[in-house]
C-alpha cells in the first residue's frame, strides 16, 4: 500500500489535535486532543517501520513506548485537572491565568449563556 | 490501488471523521465516546500495516484504559451536569486557521517527500508478540526499564496530586 496514505492520515489527525488543543477550554477535552496528536505520531512510527522493513522493529517498539508515556501523561494530567477543579470549581483553562504573562487585573471572563 | 489501500482508506476516513467529532462535540462524554471510534479505527490501520501487537496494545491501553480514565475525569469534574459551561473558547476562528495551516503544510510536505513510496506489506515480518517481545527485551531493554521507572513516578505523582491535604 502507498506510504503517503498513512502519512496524510497522520498529518490530518495531528491537525485535528492542534485545532482541538487551541479551541477547547475544558481541560479534559483538551487532554483528548493531545491524545489525538500522540496517536498521529504513533501512526507515522508504525508506517515507517513497515516501509523500512526494520529488522529491529524500532518503529513499533517506539510506538509501544509512546503508548506507555501517553498513559502516564493522562494519569498525571487528570490528577492536575482534578486538583484544579478542587481549587477553582471549574476546569476552564482560560480562567486559570495566574501564571500568564499579562496585566495583573483579572480579565472578566465571558459570562456563560 | 490494492485491497490494503482500500481498507486503509476506509479506516482512515472513519478515524478522521471520529477525530473531527472529538474536537467539535458539544458534550465531553460524546467526545470521549468518539475517541473510542477513532482509536478503534486506528488499531485497524495498525493491523493493515502489519503491526499486530501494537494494534492490540492500542485496543487494550487506549480504548480500555485511557478513554475510561477520560470518562472518569469528565464525570469527576461534573462535565455534563451542574453549571453548563461552553466547551469551546472564543478563539475558534484562530484555532481553525491554525489547524488548517498545520494540515496544509504537513500534507503538502509528506506528499512532496514520499510521493510513490510503497510499503510492501506482503513481504514484511508481521510484528506479533514474539517479534516485538524479542525487540523490546533484547535491543530496547534499557528503555523498557526507564519506562517502568517513569510509570512508577507518574503513579506516585498522580497519588500525591490527588491526595487531599486534610488527612
Amino acid at each position: 500500500m502507498h506510504l503517503t496514505l498513512a502519512l496524510v492520515l497522520s498529518a490530518l489527525l495531528f491537525a485535528a489535535g492542534v485545532y482541538g488543543v487551541l479551541v477547547r477550554r475544558n481541560a479534559v477535552a483538551l487532554l483528548m486532543a493531545v491524545e489525538l496528536m500522540l496517536n498521529a505520531a504513533n501512526l507515522d512510527l508504525v508506517a515507517f517501520d513497515a516501509w523500512f522493513k526494520d529488522r529491529l522493529h524500532s518503529g513499533q517498539t517506539l510506538a509501544l513506548f509512546v503508548v506507555v508515556i501517553a498513559a502516564a501523561e493522562v494519569g498525571v494530567g487528570l490528577a492536575i485537572v482534578l486538583a484544579l477543579f478542587r481549587m477553582r470549581d471549574s476546569v476552564a483553562v482560560d480562567e486559570a491565568i495566574d501564571l500568564a504573562d499579562r496585566d495583573p487585573v483579572r480579565r472578566p471572563v465571558e459570562q456563560t449563556q | 490501488m490494492t485491497g490494503a489501500d482500500v481498507v486503509f482508506g476506509l479506516l482512515g476516513i472513519v478515524c478522521l471523521a471520529a477525530a473531527l467529532l472529538v474536537v467539535t462535540a458539544r458534550n465531553v462524554i460524546h467526545a470521549a465516546l468518539w475517541l473510542v471510534v477513532c482509536f478503534g479505527a486506528l488499531a485497524g490501520c495498525y493491523l493493515v500495516l502489519t503491526a499486530e501487537f501494537v494494534a492490540w496494545v492500542q485496543v487494550l491501553i487506549y480504548i480500555g484504559a485511557v478513554v475510561v480514565l477520560m470518562l472518569f475525569g469528565a464525570m469527576l469534574t461534573r462535565a455534563p451536569i451542574g453549571r453548563q459551561q461552553p466547551l469551546d473558547s472564543t478563539n475558534r476562528p484562530v484555532a481553525a486557521l491554525a489547524g488548517l495551516a498545520t494540515a496544509g503544510i504537513l500534507v503538502t510536505l509528506v506528499v512532496a517527500s514520499f510521493k510513490g513510496a510503497y510499503v510492501d506489506i506482503h513481504h514484511t515480518e508481521v510484528g506479533d508478540g514474539r517479534v516485538l517481545g524479542t525487540a523490546v527485551f533484547r535491543y530496547f531493554v534499557l528503555a523498557f526499564e526507564v519506562a517502568s521507572v517513569l510509570l512508577l513516578a507518574a503513579l506516585v505523582g498522580a497519588i500525591v496530586l490527588t491526595r487531599s491535604d486534610r488527612d
